[in-house]
């Protein structure tokens, strides 16, 4: 970014996600584009909600996040023009190596929960209404547990974004559904680790929506959609995948053909 | 925590370029709005300090009050303002450097004010009656004060660099923490240690810091200088 | 131009803080003669000054020059010299720029005022390093360097060692001989025979006498004055 693109035409503000920033794909991904076409984006990372809140107030170009329900509903009330899938990540249940609810290596995350309750195990949740925490409550009710009735002293409500819920579950040695793409770059673990991973249910679709110019007319909509065409070409669908950390690809592309 | 240290400490020697452009950054957007706080605050404490009119104590007490305005708030008021959806959004300043000093120069305006009104007032007593025989009234003689206590004034424009240096609510809400265009050190920190990646954070916290200590001890030493010269 | 003078005083009253300081009083001051305002602490000479001045507005009455001019005709020296952090020049050159002098003139005049009170030699040196003797020789420059036609000075010298106040007292003459008229209050019988032509004895905010110098001295027709010269009234 500081070393000079040849002829930068303009710039786009992209609404993205916290934990998608954190994982570094940004950083990987975007001077492919800016260099093909000199445009240079500029992400502002915030919870899913604030993302799509910036959309609806103009302060953006493009969203860019993972909340399918949230995002169509952007769409319909005709605050985004059109929705592309991009690709896919999954989520991990993180938890401590001394496992006391016994929920390590099973595929099922629905009945770790379950277990989780049961054993009273400490567990840290984002609680700020983000993608990954409106994941996480939808596990909860899939489990048939309804955790915000409950408020039991085993779940911590942290408030905060992934990194600093991570902080607190490596602290507090409490179990914590995270991102893969944020646990693996993340460096405080403590004595956590991986205990459930591969559900169908884990996976988080991303979706990329340009802010609808119709209500803001001043959304940069050539360049925006430059970007969604570039992210969703298979050019930008094989930089997604060419996207390691320590040799584990974390995202995986997925718009339709 | 001693690793930890050493560790920043050594992440930061061999950091590149873009630790660089993080701290000039942080520079820029902090001194200008240390610049533009001085220039506007140092007169508007002067008139205070000297002018009679109604409801002045009520002007002083929430004048001071101010210097504690919450910087998040300061963020988000400024935010709501530059905001597509506010008033002034056709200037599209939100999310760049220029949005960051505005918001920096609010948060610190009523520092400077309140402090350079605070060092008018108490030197006013000494100047006004010879002041006043001279025949210089009202804001002039305010303004002669305000420069021949000018080395004294330091402190309060270093203490608005301190606040603003040290900040990170209002940057991050109307900056965006955009990476290499509006994230500036505390942002930074903030980030790597909610990454998680505390070494590094350590590290830049250790180099803003000293650079804060640094800009302390010119400003002493300049004071220093000018007592020996001026008396 | 009509001169300043005659200053007249019409039923001039001065009250603070409840208390009565100056009792309504006229009094009208000539060109020529210098006046000396005498009196015990407290008796409300510096009130008087002031009043005078034109640094406090009178409770009641009124102060009254005999014309107004574009440029400052009056002057005052405080016991205590206040300087501003700049070189003793600078300081002179300040004051005649508040007077509106052109600035094409105002060095010489800073420069003809330093030299008359025989500062020249320090001009460049910041002000606030001055002895406390030099630096009342300097607010002397600074009051005169416009040739006011009256030259206020409130105890002048009650800071000083005699040596400095000797040099202090040399320059007010120098500008008594010059054509200024000087009023000046003092606590000090010596200074006052020195410098004065007459007298005006203040006590406890009333003009208790009014005589030139060599009635006054060496008996005092009101027995205030009289108590006081023999040295029996230090305060008011």
């Amino acid at each position: 970014m500081g070393l000079a693109v040849a002829a930068v035409i303009g710039f786009i503000t992209v609404a993205s996600t916290t934990s998608t920033e954190q994982s570094g794909l940004f950083r990987h991904l975007l001077p492919m584009f800016e260099k093909q076409g000199g445009v240079q984006v500029r992400v502002v990372a915030l919870g899913t909600g604030q993302a799509l809140d910036m959309g609806k107030r103009g302060d953006a170009d493009v969203v860019f996040v993972h909340a399918k329900a949230l995002e169509e509903k952007f769409v319909a009330d005709g605050f985004g023009v059109k929705r592309f899938e991009v690709m896919y990540n999954d989520f991990v249940l993180v938890g401590p190596k001394s496992d006391p609810a016994k929920v390590g290596g099973t595929k099922d995350t629905v009945a770790a929960l379950r277990k989780i309750k049961s054993a009273q195990a400490p567990f840290a949740s984002r609680g700020d209404k983000s993608g990954t925490h409106f994941a996480e409550l939808q596990l909860w009710k899939m489990a048939g547990i309804d955790i915000a009735k409950d408020k039991v002293p085993w779940y911590r409500d942290t408030g905060s974004g992934m990194g600093p819920t991570l902080n607190t579950a490596a602290g507090m040695n409490a179990y914590a559904l995270t991102d893969r793409g944020t646990w693996l770059s993340f460096k405080n673990r403590g004595d956590l680790v991986i205990s459930v991973e591969g559900d169908q249910r884990l996976f988080n679709q991303y979706g990329v929506i340009l802010v609808n110019p119709a209500k803001h007319p001043h959304v940069k909509k050539d360049m925006g959609q430059a970007f969604i065409d570039w992210v969703v070409s298979p050019e930008g669908q094989a930089a997604i995948a060419a996207f390691k950390i320590g040799g584990e690809q974390l995202f995986f592309p997925n718009a339709s053909r | 925590m001693l690793e930890a240290i050493l560790g920043g400490l050594r992440l930061v020697a061999t950091l590149d370029l873009r630790l660089w452009e993080i701290v000039a950054l942080s520079l820029a957007v902090s001194l200008s709005a240390v610049a533009l706080a001085t220039l506007l605050g140092l007169p508007l404490g002067a008139a205070i300090a000297v002018g009679r009119f109604p409801g002045r104590q009520a002007v002083i007490v929430v004048l001071n009050a101010l210097m504690g305005l919450p910087p998040v708030v300061v963020g988000l008021f400024v935010y709501l303002l530059l905001s597509r959806a506010g008033p002034l959004g056709d200037l599209g300043l939100l999310f760049t450097p220029p949005a960051m000093v505005i918001a920096q120069t609010i948060l610190i305006l009523p520092i400077i004010a309140a402090l350079a009104r605070q060092a008018v007032e108490d030197a006013w007593r000494e100047y006004e009656e010879q002041l006043r025989s001279l025949g210089v009234h009202g804001l002039r003689g305010a303004l002669t004060v305000l420069w021949d206590i000018r080395f004294s004034l330091l402190t309060a424009v270093l203490a608005g660099l301190g606040r603003a240096s040290a900040e990170v609510g209002a940057v991050m809400i109307v900056g965006g923490n955009i990476d290499g265009v509006t994230r500036v050190m505390t942002t930074t920190i903030a980030l790597e240690t909610s990454k998680g990646d505390l070494p590094l954070a350590l590290g830049l916290g250790m180099v803003l810091i000293a650079i804060v200590l640094a800009l302390n001890a010119a400003a002493q030493m300049i004071r220093d200088a000018a007592q020996r010269r001026y008396g | 131009m009509n001169g300043i003078l005659p200053l007249r005083l019409e039923r001039v009253s001065f009250a603070a803080g409840g208390r009565t300081i100056i009792d309504p009083l006229d009094l009208t001051l000539e060109a020529g003669a210098s006046t000396v305002i005498l009196g015990a602490n407290g008796a409300g000479k510096s009130v008087l000054m002031r009043l005078m001045h034109g640094l406090l507005a009178p409770s009641t009455g009124r102060v009254a020059w005999s014309s107004e001019g574009p440029r400052r005709r009056q002057a005052m020296v405080f016991q205590r010299p206040v300087m501003l952090r700049r070189s003793a020049l600078a300081n002179v050159v300040y004051a005649i720029d508040a007077a509106g002098v052109p600035v094409g003139q105002q060095l010489r005049l800073a420069r003809e005022a330093l030299q008359e009170v025989g500062l020249a030699y320090a001009a460049g040196r910041p002000a606030r390093v001055l002895s406390g003797g030099e630096q009342q020789r300097l607010a002397l420059a600074r009051a005169w360097a416009l040739h006011p036609e009256v030259l206020f000075l409130d105890e002048p010298t009650a800071n000083l060692d005699p040596g400095a106040t000797r040099e202090i007292e040399a320059v007010i003459k120098a500008f008594d001989v010059a054509g200024t008229k000087i009023v000046m209050s003092t606590h000090s019988l010596g200074q006052a025979r020195r410098l004065g032509d007459e007298v005006i004895f203040l006590h406890q905010g009333r003009v208790a006498e009014r005589a030139p110098i060599d009635r006054f001295f060496p008996q005092p027709a009101s027995p205030e004055a009289a108590a006081f010269v023999k040295g029996e009234l230090p305060w008011a």
